[in-house]
């Protein structure tokens, strides 16, 4: 039996029917990552003893005919910036090489409790900072698609269009997620502020990054968001149950809008920019019709405060990592630089070693812009701006229902291709707002240019991912899924 | 704004980090063209406007204090790149008076 192209129900109903056993599904994945990753390098450790244990534990569940969760025994790759108990982070960075946390992240112990087996730790650019992979300290990940072409930020999303893991667990700060999701043909959500644990996410910008799920079907992506999202005693930025905005985490059913037609709202300052390739927005727009076109509407929006999005976004994620990543000074946990001669030398010379480009360029525009003399003129006006922001969306909300846009401004770019920060950071400009304003936001595949897959942008009110699984649903349907090669056989 | 190769040192030790010269003239450079186009906030309509400090309306969170386990010693300093006698162990920090 193939398995890699089964869906999460196909796995659980041969699972539950004994035509296939935990351990065998594990291990077909795990021979897998040993066969394609050496050359998708999307995984930085692969967990085969532990997931083979969890496996054998699915095994023995399934065989007493305990109570099963639709992810018993299913395999799930986990971003290498979320802790696991016993298998090494790095947070795809030299300064966390050889880190072992002693305890799980909130999501890691929510799937182990599901039953569901952690195959390994992906990889992503270093903290999460970047969005090619290019930064990471274990060398870039590869696009399954075209291995000459970057991914998108994260390694989650290859594994799951590789057919390397069913799903993925990743974290999305500005769009990484979302992005490698639309560069690798599968669906990826960023829950809304709040609605997931961040407890045990090692933080790069605390106030704009939320863990997700991949998948490469839409139920699947929200099987598995409902393992992931809930209250957290140990977050307190987790959204108490019954919250406003806290998803009732009920999506099989149909979403109601309170209306009888699909509002779709259209920022104008989403499709204006010469930046957006032709192709590209062509089949976003084409999807818009889909979605419309039996009983729905396309709502003509302005979100005006767009461009200034982009620059406070950038402004407020170097902020946040500076502060973050000072944390890391090789005292207690993590590298410490062997020339350490004196306390402050070796602050410095671990720093040094332990962080690369990307991450040093964010610390000095963060300590930059923290500092008294730019505190004022640009953190400050940064978050005003955010006020903006969460104000024209609120606004926005009340004309429709739900907001599309493009994920990306174009195609996954050459793999290595130089590009300044600011021409990377430019890369997220349809993305950031959700992390600004803490929208859920959903990316999913609309078609292929050229061979390479394009993914559409839906956004909905904290609290209504319900809504963009079943608008994500139909798109799905309508549209078809893509596989990248790796899954043609 | 121009961020000059010698800012960029000093911000990188306040960061507690070294640069070559190399480094810090690239990301003079490239911080530079960053600062010039995120100064846009500065033009932005935010007069009167609150920053957006909270993004949930919750007010404190709080949990009931009560005494559970904590991360056995052995646990915590497993990680520890250097230790001694159940402590961090760092280089000397204060001098013999």
């Amino acid at each position: 039996m193939e398995l890699s192209t089964l869906s999460l129900k196909e796995l659980g109903n041969a699972l539950r029917k004994k035509a296939v056993s935990a351990r065998e599904i594990t291990g077909a994945f795990l021979e897998r990552i040993k066969r394609f990753n050496p050359d998708l390098n999307a995984f930085v450790t692969v967990a085969e003893e532990q997931a083979l244990a969890a496996a054998n534990e699915a095994d023995l569940r399934l065989a007493r005919g305990e109570r099963v969760t639709p992810l018993t025994g299913i395999p799930v790759a986990v971003a290498d910036t979320i802790c696991t108990k016993g298998i090494k982070t790095t947070c795809a960075s030299r300064i966390l090489e050889n880190f072992i946390p002693p305890y799980d992240a909130t999501v890691v112990s929510r799937l182990q409790e599901a039953g569901a087996v952690v195959i390994g730790k992906t990889n992503s650019d270093e903290f999460g900072a970047g969005t090619t992979t290019g930064y990471s300290a274990f060398g870039p990940v590869c696009n399954p698609w075209d291995k000459n072409r970057e991914p998108g930020g994260d390694g989650g999303a290859v594994a799951v269009a590789a057919g390397l893991a069913p799903l993925a667990i990743s974290f999305d700060t500005g769009g990484n997620l979302r992005r490698a999701a639309a560069f690798c043909g599968v669906a990826g959500l960023k829950p809304a502020y709040g609605s997931v644990s961040r407890f045990g996410l090692a933080a790069l910008a605390p106030s704009l990054e939320q863990i997700g799920p991949l998948a490469r079907q839409v139920e699947d992506l929200a099987l598995l968001y409902q393992v992931l999202a809930g209250p957290d005693p140990l977050d307190a930025t987790s959204l108490p149950a019954g919250a406003p905005g806290r998803s009732g985490q009920e999506f099989t059913g149909t979403a109601a809008t309170g209306r009888p037609g699909l509002r779709i709202g259209l920022p104008r300052e989403y499709f204006a920019g010469e930046e957006l390739q032709a192709e590209v927005k062509d089949l976003v727009l084409a999807a818009t019709g889909i979605l419309t076109e039996k009983d729905g509407e396309q709502v003509d929006l302005s979100l005006p405060s767009t461009g200034y999005a982009l620059a406070a976004h950038i402004l407020l994620a170097a902020a946040e990592a500076s502060s973050s990543l000072a944390r890391y000074d090789g005292v207690r946990y993590g590298y410490r630089s062997p020339e350490a001669a004196d306390i402050d030398l070796l602050y410095k010379k671990t720093r040094t070693e332990g962080f690369g480009r990307e991450a040093k360029r964010r610390i000095l525009l963060g300590t930059l812009v923290l500092s008294a003399e730019c505190y004022g003129d640009y953190y400050l006006n940064a978050q005003k701006v955010r006020t903006l922001v969460i104000r024209e969306f609120t606004e926005a909300f009340t004309k429709c229902d739900l907001i599309l846009t493009p994920v990306t401004r174009e195609l996954p770019g050459r793999a290595g291709e130089e590009k300044s920060p600011l021409r990377q950071y430019q890369d997220e400009s349809y993305t950031v707002a959700a992390n600004l304003a803490g929208l859920s936001g959903l990316s999913v595949p609309c078609g292929l240019v050229d061979g390479l897959p394009v993914g559409v942008q839906l956004l909905a009110p904290a609290g209504r991912e319900d809504l963009l699984f079943q608008v994500a649903r139909t798109l799905e349907k309508a549209v078809g899924r893509f596989s990248s090669p790796f899954l043609r056989g | 704004m121009k961020l000059e190769k010698e800012e960029v040192k000093r911000l990188a030790e306040l960061a507690r980090f070294e640069l070559s010269e190399e480094e810090a003239a690239e990301f003079s450079h490239q911080l530079s063209e960053v600062l010039a186009y995120t100064g846009q906030v500065r033009e932005a309509p935010v007069e009167g406007e609150k920053p957006a400090i909270h993004l949930l309306s919750l007010t404190n969170v709080l949990r009931d204090d009560e005494v559970k386990p904590s991360l056995p010693r052995e646990e915590a300093l497993a990680n520890a790149p250097h230790r001694e006698e159940g402590f961090f162990r760092v280089p000397k920090i204060l001098e013999e008076s």
